[in-house]
């Protein structure tokens, strides 16, 4: 059926249990006051014990991660102020009291609650140097909030009324100590705010103990002077110790005479500030006046108006000078020129052609000189080899022989030369070539060496 | 020009703006028209604001919420010799 019971495990119900537990606001965040028994500090360095009072009893643990920073040393019976939140530890079914922050009670729990309020509004912020308002250089009207009996406001009317009496002070009686006060002073703000005249807020009393200035370390006056449209100046006679409020106002004064003089200027400062700035301007005027005289003068003394010819005439000196440098300019040029011609021709007459020619001239001439003579030389040789060769010939000659008795024998044409007796037939005429003349004779025989034949004469 | 509402000026206003012309008036960069100008609107903020230090209110008074609103009462110090 549908109606049937879901079964939970115990394992189960107790994490449920501890789960609710855990998101459970107040139980995230507990502070507990009483006294510690059953107190063992276990070697793992986490503490278990027991805090009661004289109604109840709680299990409680402090782990060695936190207890670390202890301030002091737990002891069997004392008597303490502990922050933690409440859990359940599974296993045993147990609720418990996990504490992360513990100190004795009495004196030291002030301070405990000075210090978690201050680091937890610094965290959110509420100091930051950015939050602060400017307090305004010359306000309108002073509020004061502080008991309207005691030194503290008297200090604050004399020394406001000295400094800066132009201005209204506005007095909001409160309580500065005992439970009412933090309420007292958090509605004073608050009115001075709806009220709207004053537009700087001196908010503090007179010096005291931690207990007698409890109502400054309040959370509820930090708010209210953090909130604060009209900037706020705290002044709590203390000077060493800072309180809350001093953290949360614009501006802290370590008196409540510094705080009235932190919210107004001095008049006879201003005075003389004022007397200061009309003598400089008069001063600046004087000067200012005087300079523009002197420059009117050393204009007029500019020679451009006392001597306009002398512009004149050295403007034409100028030109002068500008022409000299003119015509010596283009000398230099021209003379550049004529220097660059003379180099190169310099330069072409080294490779002149007639002295090639004149070269070339002689050396044909020596030449032909040497072919006359070669030619002559070869001449005259030539004319003695001839000369040798004639006397040779002439030697061989057969006219020389024919004078010493031979004759020759040709045909009897002329032309054919005999040499044998073959060459001619019985009959035939030949003709004899002696030294002086001819003889045309007639073959009869021939009779060849051995052989038989008519043989011709020699 | 801001001559004519000087008289609206609050103190402070009226000792920015005099401070603006002395220190423009020393640098000396604005046409001697302007400077003469600068220069009487300075003679009149100074004498304004000498003026207003000159009035003393010194009101001092008690400020008490009522169903009325806000009443003031003149201040007197309750026990002056008691001191503390």
């Amino acid at each position: 059926m549908a109606d049937q019971p879901r079964i939970y495990s115990i394992k189960e119900l107790n994490r449920y249990i501890k789960m609710k537990m855990e998101s459970d606001l107040l139980l995230g965040d507990v502070w507990l006051r009483g006294e510690i028994s059953n107190f063992t500090h276990h070697s793992s360095g986490h503490m278990y014990f027991t805090l009661k009072d004289k109604d109840s009893r709680i299990k409680s643990i402090m782990f060695a991660s936190q207890n670390q920073r202890l301030p002091f040393i737990p002891k069997e019976g004392t008597k303490v102020i502990a922050r933690g939140n409440i859990s359940v530890y599974e296993r045993d079914g147990n609720y418990q009291f996990y504490v992360n922050a513990m100190q004795p009670d009495g004196i030291g729990s002030l301070y405990l609650a000075f210090e978690q309020l201050k680091s937890k509004l610094s965290e959110e912020g509420l100091f930051a140097q950015s939050r602060k308002r400017p307090i305004p250089r010359f306000p309108r009207a002073i509020g004061v909030i502080t008991s309207p009996t005691g030194a503290a406001v008297r200090d604050i009317i004399i020394t406001l009324t000295r400094r800066y009496p132009l201005i209204p002070i506005y007095i909001y009686p409160v309580l500065v100590q005992g439970a009412q006060a933090a309420p007292a002073i958090v509605k004073a703000i608050d009115a001075m705010n709806r009220f709207g005249e004053a537009d700087v807020l001196i908010v503090g009393r007179g010096g005291g103990s931690l207990e007698e200035l409890w109502a400054f370390n309040e959370e509820a006056v930090a708010r209210s002077i953090a909130g604060s449209v009209i900037p706020v100046i705290s002044a709590v006679g203390h000077e060493t110790d800072f309180t809350i409020a001093d953290f949360a106002a614009d501006l802290r004064a370590a008196t409540p005479t510094a705080a009235a003089e932190l919210a107004v200027p001095s008049m006879t400062e201003l005075q003389q500030q004022l007397l200061r700035q009309q003598q400089r301007l008069v001063q600046s005027m004087r000067y200012r006046v005087q300079d523009d005289k002197e420059r009117l003068q050393r204009l007029r003394r500019s020679p451009f108006f006392l001597y306009p010819r002398k512009y004149l005439l050295d403007q034409a000196e100028r030109l002068d000078r500008l022409k000299e440098q003119l015509e010596q300019r283009t000398n230099r040029v021209v003379e550049r020129g004529h220097k660059r011609l003379a180099r190169i021709q310099t330069t072409i007459a080294a490779h002149h052609p007639g002295e090639r020619a004149a070269f070339a001239a002689s050396r044909l001439q020596s030449a032909q000189k040497q072919l006359e003579q070669s030619m002559s030389i070869a001449v005259k040789q030539n004319k003695q080899r001839l000369l040798s060769s004639m006397k040779q010939l002439d030697a061989l000659s057969p006219l020389k022989v024919m004078s010493r008795g031979y004759g020759l024998v040709y045909d009897q044409q002329e032309v054919k030369l005999i040499k044998s007796i073959r060459d001619v037939k019985i009959g035939d005429t030949v003709k004899v070539r002696l030294a002086d003349g001819q003889l045309d004779c007639h073959v009869d025989a021939w009779r060849g060496d051995g052989m038989d034949g008519s043989s011709e004469s020699k | 020009m801001a001559a004519a509402n000087q008289s609206e000026l609050t103190f402070e206003q009226a000792m920015e703006r005099l401070d603006s012309i002395v220190s423009k008036l020393e640098n000396g960069d604005v046409p001697l028209e302007t400077a003469i100008e600068l220069f009487q609107e300075g003679m009149k903020l100074s004498q304004l604001c000498g003026g207003k230090l000159e009035q003393v209110e010194k009101k001092i008074e008690l400020l008490i919420e009522t169903d009325q609103g806000f009443q003031k009462k003149p201040f007197t110090e309750v026990n002056e010799d008691k001191g503390e």
